[in-house]
């Protein structure tokens, strides 16, 4: 239960923080965040939307292990749970999309312009929306169990290229590519420390809601089999 | 194994040519996609990178409505049970990526020669480049489908999700050969291709290496 109020507090001050906490030409308070050119006000959005994204992709990779571990186990627990994790990485991946499409139109003029990392959320949310098809489409516990392993590790694998090889070799506007001048690397150089401690606090944050969240869905859909499975013979 | 594996792929192609059902659906379909891409074309005269992007979008498109057949034909006949008494997982997947392989190269020259001769812009200044991602890009769209047509010829819903499915894994494959052979328009020389050559021959191994790894789950109930 403590952890509980513990997980309240940190986001609430997260959420307070990084909404209210001014940015200024030259921080010397403790709340307040530098200015990083290029980004201005809309720097703020990193406490927000990079969680998410984050999230999108910790929820795949977890989708993928439980995958493994099915395969390797044949326990339909482990299906359960990685349904779990893919069932909040969709809802995370659409808010990342959302949020960064809405960010873009201020950043960048328009909502979608086929940024490398946008070209990747996207891959993304439409390996989700297939894999979800695929699973609609079987009836059989075990073959949904198996066929949808099998793809989500096939898809697994495709992470890497649009992660690491698809910002090298289209142009990018997101912060943090490879030819960003103005305003890139910002983890590294352009955050002091209290943006970076703000920042990391909200990942954490987020981090720990996505594995309670992910803990009640996985036992939620066990339990409903196990339901199903007494009442149906 | 390489022998079954070659009678596999004899069995399919004969049973091909007596039928000609995934030949002819091809046929038809790179020739309707193409004669409807000229029709929205009309006079316009189009840039060579959107050239390079259409060539590829055909090749997708007439790949997704026959390289499924391979596996949905054999759970139509009930002849899938039989192949897994048979023969290993492996050696069937090696006969049906082989028979996918001939199709995928058969259907491609064909687009190929329809392009250069229809359209302006797809003039290929290296030749030795086109060829090589040619290959390359060939190879991984028949790997990454050989196997999505053996998960959906086990799940219930056949022709819809097989596009659907298809699409995010051979995305990076589509966009890396999109820009490959527009360097070929362009004459680019191999040093400057070698990054994108260099990714689309690991896309190539790792799809290789993971469907010969899963095809096992996949294949026995």
């Amino acid at each position: 239960m403590a952890w509980k109020i513990f997980l309240f507090v940190l986001l609430a001050f997260v959420c307070i923080a990084g909404i209210a906490f001014p940015i200024v030409p030259v921080p010397t308070k403790w709340y307040e965040f530098p200015f990083i050119p290029g980004l201005k006000e809309n720097a703020k959005i990193i406490f927000f939307h990079v969680p998410t994204a984050w999230l999108s992709v910790v929820a795949f990779l977890m989708s993928t292990i439980y995958s493994f571990k099915y395969l390797k186990n044949k326990n339909l627990d482990d299906d359960a749970k990685s349904y779990a994790a893919a069932q909040l990485g969709i809802i995370f991946c659409i808010l990342a999309t959302v949020t960064g499409a809405v960010w873009a139109k201020f950043a960048w003029g328009s909502f979608w312009s086929w940024d490398p990392r946008q070209t990747s959320i996207f891959a993304l949310l439409l390996i989700y929306g297939a894999w979800f098809a695929l699973r609609s489409s079987i009836e059989s516990e075990e073959k949904r169990a198996t066929l949808s392993a099998v793809y989500a590790i096939i898809a697994f694998l495709t992470v890497p290229f649009f992660v690491f090889i698809m910002p090298r070799i289209m142009k990018g506007l997101h912060p943090g590519s490879a030819d960003d001048t103005n305003s890139g690397p910002v983890i590294d150089f352009k955050m002091n420390a209290n943006m970076e401690l703000i920042f990391f606090l909200s990942l954490i944050g987020f981090t720990i809601l996505y594995f309670w969240m992910w803990n009640i869905g996985y036992k939620s859909i066990i339990y409903r089999d196990r339901i199903n499975k007494k009442y149906r013979g | 194994m390489s022998a079954k594996a070659y009678a596999l792929y004899l069995k399919d192609f004969r049973s091909e040519i007596r039928t000609r059902y995934a030949v002819n659906s091809l046929a038809m379909f790179v020739i309707v996609a193409t004669s409807v891409i000229l029709f929205s074309i009309g006079n316009e005269t189009i840039t060579q990178s959107l050239t390079a992007g259409l060539f590829w979008v055909v090749i997708f498109f007439s790949a997704m409505s026959g390289l499924s057949r391979a596996f949905v034909s054999e759970e139509e006949r009930g002849t899938s049970l039989t192949l897994q008494l048979l023969a290993a997982p492996s050696t069937i997947f090696s006969g049906k990526l082989l028979f996918n392989m001939v199709l995928v190269f058969c259907m491609n020259i064909v687009i190929t020669i329809l392009y250069s001769a229809l359209f302006d812009g797809f003039a290929v200044r290296n030749l030795t480049l086109f060829i090589v991602s040619f290959f390359f890009g060939n190879a991984g769209l028949a790997i990454a489908s050989t196997i999505i047509a053996a998960i959906i010829s086990k799940a219930g819903a056949k022709g819809t999700l097989y596009p659907v499915l298809s699409f995010p894994i051979l995305l990076p494959l589509i966009l890396t050969s999109v820009q490959l052979t527009l360097m070929s328009f362009e004459g680019a020389s191999f040093s400057d291709a070698k990054f994108e050559l260099s990714i689309i021959i690991c896309y190539d191994v790792i799809m290789l290496t993971a469907s010969y790894l899963l095809f096992d789950f996949v294949w026995k109930d």
